[in-house]
Formats: structure tokens, C-alpha cells, sequence
């Protein structure tokens, strides 16, 4: 246990001591920021012009606020994905299983140490976000909601979902040991692939029951509300807490199969 | 722990597909020596030594470190250090963050980081981007990667490829230094001069297989004896070496007699009435013999 809790140290160290993170940190803060404060400023705009649906003061703050995670959530995935391939990339597994060399036990640490690391990830997301949109809000007369229970139950599960897409990220990063094809996934997938994937499922029944289980419906229930609920009203989903547990199982599920397929395997 | 750990190879085995790396190769490392783990590129001397340290698992057969496999040692880090390759660290880090790492992981206090790097000469340069490090440089992080938990037993692998000589000869020093606090050493190369200064015991392996085990001196009982006689009348020579029996080759120095010993050598030229203008007995150098052990096609 005291083995344990030491390789978990080391890897938080290794992912402070290079630049990547506060780097990916910047890029999503001001990401965030720009497009929930953008949107605020269009929405606040279109409202009083009043064309089109206007959106209730209940509706606009969690919809604005949930972009820290809906747009934010491929920055803790990337870094996941990153720190994990490095270690193959720069063959730094030499010196980490010299050091530890009961494997799974780093790869825990791992998971564990980075999915800290995504709640941080969060925490800056929503802060860019909840900061950007209810300062504009503000501007416009509007309510922010800031004083709602209901809005920071909806932060903190943004929170959550952005820790365990960190998680994601370091088991998609096991399983595809190639930094390069990584990045590729994980750009592709959540740019392109899945958008794709849920607007289709979304057009029958049964495929709609399948695709609530996308990793991206799945952060999306358990948030609670994204723009993609907006564009599709009657959208099924899953529950909050089935939400995170999807999510989970993605991440363990291919830490699993990278433990078998890449960990173990032997270092040259 | 730490005193008097012995390194121990047990019919170990590696095939990497339809490669076999490693054959059937069983040997022992005694404590308290410099041991040459000796071979040609290819002949499987990073593999045993990865199997060694539980990087790679043997298809067949153990290796282990005082009776315990590498992987069940209870503070591996404090018990064998190792230095296996020049590349093994993240480009944006400094040499200090690298060390602190694995300090942390292996339960070290944080304080051995600036002593090892005081060690190997990078004391100035700790807190500097390894991207930026020479090669020589690296070679000295990973030296002090491996001495982070203070080990007794230290596993090098060609700790010397690629160095200008400055830098060999800092490694010479060093390894002797080492050896001189009493530490066990497995010092891995493909040419015995870099190491025959520094080494007590050799192990030569080539196509992962056990070639030759004993200690340096060794080397010289397998001396194939030449002698270099020379005279004015060198067919005059060459009759009566021919008449005798003996191989030779007539070279623009002299001609070398395979296989002879200069007392008979002479006797011989005496007999004939050849006058000699010079006549040694030639030693194939540890080298001549190291090469003639792994035979040329061992080389790749």
C-alpha cells in the first residue's frame, strides 16, 4: 500500500514536471472561455431582438455552463492520452518499471494520478466558463443563476466527467501505445466520428438505445445538459450516475486490454 | 541485503518469434568483482540483461539477483542499479525532475538526487532540459539513474557506445572508482579494450550462447603461438621451415610460423645454416583471442 501510494506521487510528478499540461490547461481555458462567453453575448443579442426561440433564464446558464465540459472535455482526454504514450515514445518505461516493477500497480497509480488531474481540468474548464458566461450574462441584464444549488450540482458532475475522461484518455493511451495514431483518435473521434454517430442513432429507436452509450451521450447525461439536448429536445438518455459509470467502464475496459496488449509486454 | 548479492543465469532462454535471441545460457556473477559481459553487436547481451532486470520475460529458464527474481525484490532500486540505454528520458524534463521521479516511486530520500548528479559530474547542469544534453552527458544521467538507491550491484550496458574519448576515459575512472568501494559490476560491451583496464572476470557470449567464462588472463590459454623469424636468406628460410613441417606466411616484416615455439624455430635455422636477422615468439593479444573465440561471422 505504501508502494502503492509512492508510485502514485511519481506519476503526478511526471505529469507536473514537463510543460504539456499547463499548456493543454491555456489552450481549454481560453477555448472555453470564448465560446461560452461568445454565445452569451449572441444569445443575449438575439433576446432582445426576439426572433426565433428565446431561451429562459433556467434553460441558458446550465446550457452555457456545460460547455466547460462539452467543448472542454477533449483537453483531459489528450492529456490522458499524451503523458501515457510518452512513456513508450521516450522509452521511459525502462526506468519506471526498474523502479516499480510490479506493472499494474503503475498502471493504477496512473489512472488514479490523471484522473486528479482531469477534476483540475475541470475545475479551470468551469471556471472559464461559469466566469465568462455569467459575467456577460450580468451585462445583459440577465440572470446568472449563480446563486442556484441546481448549477453547482450541475458543476460539480462537470467536474466529475472531466476527471474521467482523463481516464479515458490514459486507457485509450495504453491500448494505442503510438502517440501520433492517438492524438489521430482522439481528434477524430470526438470532432468528427462520434458527432456523427449520435445525430444518426438519434434517428430510430433501438439505434437511439444504443447510442445513449457513446462516451460523449455518456458525459452528457451525466452533466446534465449539453447543446446537443437543446438540438435534439426529445434526445434519450441515460441517467446521471449511469452516465458516469459508462464513462468509467470505458476507461478501465481499455486499461484493461492496453494492460494485456502493451504493458506487459517486453521493453526493449 | 545489499552485501554480497550474486547474479545468477539459469538455463535462461529467449526467442522473439522464430529469432532465439538467447540460448540455453546459465552462468554466474560473483560479488565484488568487475565482470566484462563480453560479445559481438547481436549476440544477445541487452536481452539477458533486460531478463535480468524483468524487462523482458525469458521463454524459458531464470535469472536472479541474490536467489530473487528481479521482480520480487522487495526495494529493486536500492538492490541493482542500472544504466541500459542513452534515450530513456523525457526530452522536456531536467536531469533533477527525471531523478526525483523515480526517487519518489522507489521510496528514496529526495536528497540522493543532487548527490548522484554531484557523482557523475551533472551537478551544474541539473535543472537544464535533457533535450539540450550531449550524449556523453546522457550516458552520465543514466550512470546516475543507476546509483540512485546506493546499490551494491550495478548492471551497465555499453556504457561507453558512442563517447569521445574524454568521455571513456571519465568512464574508466569511474567504474574503477565504483569497483574500488567494493560494488559488484556487470559491464556489458562488444569490444574487450574498453573494458579489459577495468574488468576481473569475462563472460563472452556470441548468438546467445555461452562462449567463454573465466577471468581476463584466461583470455591468453587459448593463444594460438606464432613466432616472427626473419633472414637475409628468407627462401633459404622458407626450405627449411617447409622441410620441417611448419605453416608459414612470408609478410614484408618477417615470417610468421603458426604453431611454434622460437627456440625450435631457431635450432632449426641453426641446423640448416641460415643465418637469422630476428626471432620472437608472438602473443595474440587479448583481443586477437577474444575475436578468434567469437570467430569472425560473430561479428555482425
Amino acid at each position: 500500500m505504501k508502494s502503492f501510494g509512492r508510485a502514485i506521487h511519481a506519476e503526478f510528478t511526471k505529469v507536473t514536471t514537463t510543460r504539456l499540461w499547463w499548456m493543454l490547461a491555456l489552450i481549454m481555458v481560453l477555448y472555453v472561455a470564448l465560446v461560452a462567453g461568445g454565445l452569451t453575448a449572441i444569445l443575449g443579442t438575439v433576446g432582445a431582438g426576439a426572433r426565433g426561440p428565446v431561451l429562459s433564464d433556467a434553460d441558458r446558464a446550465p446550457l452555457i455552463y456545460s460547455f466547460g465540459s462539452s467543448i472542454g472535455y477533449v483537453f483531459p482526454v489528450l492529456l490522458g492520452a499524451l503523458v501515457t504514450t510518452s512513456e513508450f515514445r521516450h522509452k521511459t518505461l525502462t526506468p519506471t518499471f526498474l523502479a516499480t516493477p510490479k506493472r499494474g500497480r503503475i498502471l493504477v497509480a496512473k489512472l488514479v494520478a490523471l484522473t486528479v488531474f482531469g477534476g483540475l481540468f475541470g475545475v479551470l474548464a468551469m471556471i472559464a466558463s461559469v466566469g465568462a458566461g455569467s459575467g456577460l450574462m450580468a451585462a445583459f441584464g440577465q440572470d446568472a443563476q449563480l446563486g442556484s444549488s441546481a448549477i453547482w450540482a450541475l458543476a460539480g458532475r462537470a467536474i466529475l466527467a472531466m476527471a474521467l475522461w482523463c481516464a479515458v484518455g490514459v486507457g485509450l493511451g495504453v491500448l494505442v501505445p503510438s502517440q501520433v495514431a492517438a492524438i489521430v483518435i482522439v481528434l477524430a473521434f470526438t470532432q468528427f466520428v462520434e458527432p456523427i454517430l449520435r445525430f444518426a442513432s438519434g434517428l430510430t429507436d433501438w439505434s437511439a438505445q444504443v447510442g445513449k452509450f457513446l462516451p460523449g451521450s455518456a458525459s452528457d447525461a451525466l452533466v446534465g445538459a449539453s447543446f446537443y439536448s437543446l438540438s435534439a429536445p426529445s434526445l434519450v438518455a441515460l441517467d446521471w450516475w449511469q452516465g458516469a459509470g459508462v464513462l468509467l467502464a470505458y476507461a478501465v475496459v481499455a486499461a484493461v486490454l492496453g494492460y494485456f496488449t502493451s504493458w506487459r509486454r517486453d521493453v526493449t | 541485503m545489499p552485501e554480497g548479492v550474486t547474479i545468477e543465469f539459469t538455463n535462461v532462454t529467449k526467442r522473439f518469434g522464430s529469432v532465439e535471441a538467447v540460448s540455453d545460457l546459465s552462468f554466474t556473477v560473483e560479488p565484488g568483482q568487475i565482470t566484462g559481459f563480453l560479445g559481438p553487436n547481436g549476440a544477445g547481451k541487452t536481452t539477458t540483461l533486460r531478463m535480468l532486470l524483468g524487462l523482458v520475460t525469458p521463454t524459458a529458464g531464470t535469472a536472479t539477483l541474490g536467489g530473487v527474481a528481479y521482480r520480487d525484490l522487495p526495494s529493486p532500486l536500492a538492490t541493482v542499479g542500472a544504466a541500459l540505454e542513452a534515450a530513456s528520458f523525457h526530452p522536456g524534463r531536467s536531469a533533477a525532475d527525471h531523478l526525483r521521479i523515480y526517487a519518489q516511486a522507489a521510496g528514496l530520500p529526495r536528497a540522493r538526487v543532487g548527490v548522484v548528479l554531484e557523482q557523475v559530474g551533472l551537478g551544474g547542469y541539473a535543472s537544464r532540459r535533457v533535450a539540450g544534453y550531449s550524449l556523453g552527458m546522457r550516458q552520465r544521467l543514466g550512470l546516475a539513474y543507476a546509483l540512485l538507491g546506493d546499490p551494491r550491484v550495478l548492471v551497465l550496458d555499453e556504457p561507453i557506445n558512442g563517447l569521445d574519448p574524454e568521455g571513456i576515459r571519465w568512464i574508466r575512472l569511474f567504474l574503477r572508482s565504483l569497483a574500488a568501494e567494493g560494488r559488484t559490476i556487470l559491464v556489458s560491451s562488444h569490444l574487450l579494450s574498453e573494458v579489459q583496464q577495468s574488468v576481473d572476470e569475462v563472460v563472452i557470449i556470441a548468438h546467445g550462447r555461452l562462449i567463454h567464462r573465466g577471468t581476463l588472463a584466461s583470455l591468453d590459454m587459448v593463444d594460438s603461438k606464432q613466432v616472427i623469424v626473419d633472414s637475409p636468406n628468407r627462401d633459404g628460410l622458407g626450405w627449411a621451415l617447409q622441410a620441417a613441417g611448419y605453416a608459414f606466411r612470408s609478410l614484408r616484416g618477417g615470417v610468421i610460423v603458426d604453431n611454434a615455439d622460437a627456440t625450435e624455430i631457431g635450432g632449426i635455422a641453426f641446423a640448416a645454416g641460415i643465418p637469422l636477422s630476428s626471432l620472437s615468439q608472438k602473443h595474440a593479444g587479448l583481443e586477437d583471442s577474444f575475436l578468434a573465440l567469437v570467430g569472425e561471422e560473430g561479428a555482425l
